[in-house]
Order: structure tokens, then C-alpha cells, then sequence
């Protein structure tokens, strides 16, 4: 019986294993498996795939056949957000709870062509609308630092599961923070490309400007291995771009030399101060390696919050009108008319936070507030743009914290929105800029993972993961510090 | 101090094809008041010669062939349809009688 700490190995050498033989990926699954049952109180599992061992003994057979696959019997799972043949797909909302996938998107299709096999998909907030899957409509997923606290989100089960040795990556979305804050908050890492590298179709949308899909893994050089086969361009999204033609797999990169900005604006009074510390300690050896690291001010940063809670919910308000009980999804008995149809439906299927983004969608879309808030938040955004334009000409890359606290206990926030709205104050300019961030886990707070980002400018994956991975290096065992 | 009042929450939630009891509207409104509230402090921002962004990365126009290709089969589609009959989707009716 293979254990599942085999899961957690780099996935060149996990693949390599399932290659050469020492194990076939029907144990490697079956690992997988099995340690998803031992830590099912967790929950971060929505459905296994019940055809996960069939689908492992088809991969076998492949590498029996002679094919060389880079993922070969590797298992992940994905956020339930993306559609999948094989089981539901809910975004963890009850309006989709019936929901069979007749398709799935490229990033699912071509990890499989790689050989990998999903065993499970993974709780998130109900439509990704969240940052603690305490808005998922099944229940929370539990951190697996401290299992009475969040494991942060959207993409909480996604992180957790990682983290829990279940799986050995998952597939997340981020539209604001969604992969980057969860990793952060179980101690993985998270990967948020820049905006159309992998492109979106086959995931529930929620803001189409700024939807990425990207993994959350156990090492950073495990990202660009999985890169090398989501990304590019796919005809279904016509917002999808062209991959770099070097692989993402790059060597650890040399910090010497390297111009990193520190964003000021995300070292205020809203940062915990020992998350803070712990990140200038971290500063101050990368300093020790070479790197140039100095403060920079990003403006438009401190107005990035207030953008994006205009111009996301009216891209949900757009992007949930179709969910009308009549084409899929749930539909209310009670309904009489057409119009009671759809009335019935969404208040029955949509959760309280799914009904207040559309709710501000509507009305900041709506005619008399088009102009004073959706139009005024656009263009607040080019000057968020422009910002980010100018500190990357000074910097190869920009640094900062990625949430201003540890994970909370499940419930505490109580059910203030804006209360939830301002742990996302760290994650939301990347999104709405469109550049890549990664997530590494930099130290413990009080027991609880944090993670530092870094930042680079649209397209520049592998100068960003070749530092990433110095930063890794840098920070060794993080449990440690 | 509340501009959006639960006459108002309703009328959004028309639009919005949302039903709310009005004890969930008055709870709404309380909400998206905390929200317009926190999203208010653009107003202040000098905007002025800024054109606006929905478009990242500089895509635009992006054009494919028109060609015929393979789509999904009508029955797959039809699968997840509430209510269907002989290939169509039955809905309730349109105008009360």
C-alpha cells in the first residue's frame, strides 16, 4: 500500500515513480482515496469521483501502450467550480446542486491527455463569492492547521486538501484572491497566471475580467510543471492568450541583483503586526542574497477594494442571470408563472451572499448609477494599471503580504459583508490589474501558515517562478520560523 | 443617513429576478447600505481624462474562421433541463389566464 506522503513529493518525480514502476497510478489513487476517507472531517471534498481507480487503470494501460505522460496516474482534484464529466459540478451552491457537466474545459482535458486523474472536487463559497468557504451551501471546509478555524477561499477546499496530503495539486479559481489567500492560510502554494493563460471555459463564471484559473501545489516548481500543460490559448475563450514558448519549468533563479518592491500600502495599521514581522525577516535575508528591496508606493491600491466590490458583482449580476430554473440547475415547485419561475428559483437556489453580489450588481449597473459607480470603478481601475505600469518599471517584481491575518475561527466575523470584504484588500489589485502573483508559505503566526506574495508584470510566468523559487529556498522548513 | 430603503432593495430585486420576503429586503437593505457606503469613497477619486478599463491585456477583436464544427449533442444539453418533453424545455406559463 503506498502512503500518501508519496503525494506530497515534486511531481516530476512522482510521475517519474508511476513511469518507471515502483508504483502504478492505481495505488497512487488509492492512496489518495484512502486518505481522503481518513480525513473526512475536513470536508473538503463536495464528491469523490467514483471512477477514479477506473480511470488510474486506464492511465496504466496508456503507460503500458509505451506513452510517455508527464502526469502520469498523478491525482488532483478540483475546486467544484469547474465542470467535470464524472460527478456534479455545484459551486457549492444549491441552484446548481443537480447539475451534471455535459463538457469539460481545456484545463481539465489536457491534464488528463498528461495522465493525471481527479479523485475528488473540492468545496468552495458558493460561486467562488468569498474568502473562508463559510459561504458554501454544504458547509465549511475545516483549516487543517486548526481544524476550528477557515481554511481561507474561495478556493478553501482546494488549499486544505493540498495541505492534508490528499491530493498531490488542485486546481483553483481566482477572481480576487481565491487561490493566493487559501494557500496562504493552509501553508501550500498558490498560483494566479497572468489573466488568459489558461483559458476559462469549462469553469462556473463569476467575473469574467478577472477569472483565472490557476493550481495550488506543495512546491513552487511543481506550478510551472503544471503550467507547461494547462496553459495557452484554447478557441472556446476568445480572452485566452498565448503561452511563453520556454517551459514554465525553470531552475531556481539567482536573487542577486534583483529589483523587488515592497508595496507600502499593504504594510499599514491593517497588517497584523507579528504577520508583519515575520515579512521583514524575510525581506532581510532576501536582501542578504543580493536582492535590491526597497518600500514603493502604489497609490491606487488603497482604492482597489472599493473598485472591485463594483465592478465584480455587476460581471456576477450579468454572469448568475442564468440561472432561470428552466435550462438547468434548480427550479421551484411553488412556481405558477414563468415569472414566479425564475423569482422562486433564485431565492430558493441562491445563497445570502450570491443574492447580495447580484444585488449590488443590479444596482450599480442600474440606470442613474451606471455612471457614478460601474463607469467611475472602471475607471479607477486604468489607474490601477497605470500604477502597477510604473512601480514594475522601477521593479522586476513586487512584494507584500497576502492577507492581513492568519485564518480566522469558522464564524467568528459574524456576518458584517464588509467585514469579510477588507481580508481581500491584499489580493484584489493583482486581479483587476490581470498579472501573475504567487504564494509561497513564508512562516507560522500563532501556529497558522502565511504566505508572501510576489508579483510580475502580464506574461512574465517564468522570471517570476525562477524567483519564486529562490524565495522557497530562502525560506527552507517554514513551520520552522 | 439610509438612502436605500426596502422600497428601493425591492426594486432592485425585481430587476434582478430575485424573490425577497420583506423581512429579508429590510435585512438587505441594512447590507447593500454597508456596502454603497464602503464603495462611496471613489467618488472622491480625480478621474477626470481617465478612460475606463474592461479589458486587460490588450486583447481586442479576436476572429476566428467561420467553419462548421462538432457541438454538443442536443440530447447531453436537454439532461439538465428541469422539465423537457419531446426534445424541447417545458416552461410555465408566460401570462397568468
Amino acid at each position: 500500500m503506498v502512503n500518501y506522503e508519496e503525494l506530497r513529493r515534486p511531481l516530476a518525480e512522482l510521475a517519474h515513480n508511476v513511469e518507471s514502476g515502483k508504483y502504478s497510478a492505481e495505488e497512487l489513487v488509492q492512496a489518495s482515496l484512502k486518505r481522503f476517507a481518513d480525513t473526512a472531517e475536513y470536508h473538503t471534498a463536495l464528491e469523490l469521483n467514483m471512477h477514479a481507480l477506473e480511470e488510474a487503470r486506464a492511465v496504466d494501460k496508456r503507460l503500458a501502450a509505451g506513452e510517455r505522460l508527464p502526469l502520469a496516474g498523478v491525482p488532483f482534484a478540483a475546486k467544484d467550480n469547474y465542470l467535470t464529466a464524472s460527478t456534479h459540478t455545484t459551486a457549492a451552491s444549491n441552484i446548481l446542486a443537480p447539475f451534471e457537466a455535459p463538457y469539460e474545459g481545456p484545463a481539465i482535458q489536457r491534464l488528463k491527455a498528461a495522465g493525471a486523474v481527479l479523485v475528488a472536487k473540492l468545496n468552495l463559497d458558493a460561486f467562488a463569492h468569498g474568502g473562508s468557504t463559510e459561504n458554501s451551501d454544504f458547509g465549511p471546509t475545516k483549516n487543517p492547521h486548526d481544524p476550528s478555524r477557515v481554511p481561507g477561499g474561495s478556493s478553501g477546499g482546494s488549499a486544505a486538501a493540498v495541505a492534508l496530503g490528499q491530493v498531490a495539486f488542485a486546481l483553483g479559481s481566482d477572481t480576487g484572491g481565491s487561490i493566493r489567500q487559501p494557500a496562504s492560510m493552509c501553508g501550500v502554494v498558490g498560483f494566479k497566471p497572468t489573466y488568459g493563460l489558461v483559458p476559462r471555459t469549462g469553469v462556473v463564471a463569476m467575473a469574467s475580467s478577472t477569472d483565472v484559473l490557476g493550481p495550488l501545489t506543495n512546491h513552487v516548481g511543481d506550478v510551472g510543471y503544471i503550467m507547461d500543460v494547462i496553459a495557452g490559448p484554447d478557441a472556446s475563450d476568445a480572452t485566452s492568450i498565448e503561452r511563453d514558448e520556454d517551459s514554465y519549468s525553470v531552475p531556481v533563479g539567482d536573487l542577486k541583483g534583483r529589483r523587488i518592491g515592497l508595496i507600502k500600502e499593504y504594510l499599514g495599521e491593517g497588517l497584523d503586526g507579528e504577520s508583519k514581522t515575520k515579512l521583514l525577516e524575510l525581506v532581510e535575508q532576501l536582501k542578504a542574497r543580493g536582492a535590491h528591496i526597497e518600500e514603493v508606493s502604489v497609490p491606487a491600491t488603497e482604492l482597489a477594494l472599493a473598485a472591485y466590490y463594483i465592478l465584480v458583482p455587476a460581471e456576477i449580476s450579468s454572469n448568475l442571470a442564468r440561472y432561470d430554473g428552466v435550462k438547468y440547475g434548480h427550479s421551484s415547485k411553488a412556481a405558477t408563472n414563468l415569472e414566479e419561475t425564475y423569482l422562486k428559483s433564485r431565492s430558493e437556489g441562491f445563497g445570502a451572499e450570491a443574492k447580495r453580489r447580484i444585488m449590488i450588481g443590479t444596482y450599480v449597473l442600474s440606470s442613474g448609477y451606471y455612471d457614478a459607480y460601474y463607469k467611475r470603478a472602471q475607471r479607477v481601475r486604468t489607474k490601477l494599471v497605470e500604477d502597477f505600469a510604473k512601480a514594475f518599471s522601477k521593479y522586476d517584481l513586487l512584494l507584500g503580504p497576502t492577507a492581513p491575518n492568519p485564518a480566522w475561527r469558522i464564524g467568528e466575523k459574524g456576518d458584517d459583508p464588509v467585514a469579510f470584504y477588507l481580508e481581500d484588500v491584499m489580493t484584489v489589485a493583482v486581479s483587476l490589474v490581470g498579472i501573475p502573483a504567487i504564494v509561497v508559505p513564508m512562516a507560522q503566526v500563532g501556529g497558522l501558515p502565511i504566505g508572501v506574495q510576489l508579483m510580475a508584470p502580464q506574461r512574465h510566468e517564468t522570471s517570476l517562478l525562477a524567483a519564486a523559487r529562490a524565495v522557497e529556498t530562502v525560506i527552507g522548513d517554514w513551520t520552522k520560523r | 443617513m439610509s438612502k436605500i430603503g426596502v422600497t428601493e432593495v425591492q426594486r432592485i430585486a425585481k430587476l434582478a429576478r430575485i424573490g425577497l420576503t420583506d423581512d429579508e429586503a429590510a435585512r438587505m437593505a441594512v447590507e447593500i447600505e454597508s456596502i454603497v457606503t464602503f464603495v462611496e469613497q471613489l467618488q472622491a477619486v480625480d478621474i477626470k481624462d481617465v478612460a475606463p478599463t474592461d479589458q486587460v491585456t490588450g486583447l481586442v477583436d479576436v476572429w476566428r474562421e467561420d467553419e462548421v464544427h462538432q457541438s454538443l449533442s442536443r440530447e447531453a444539453l436537454l439532461a439538465n433541463a428541469p422539465v423537457q418533453k419531446d426534445g424541447y424545455i417545458v416552461v410555465k406559463r408566460v401570462l397568468n389566464g
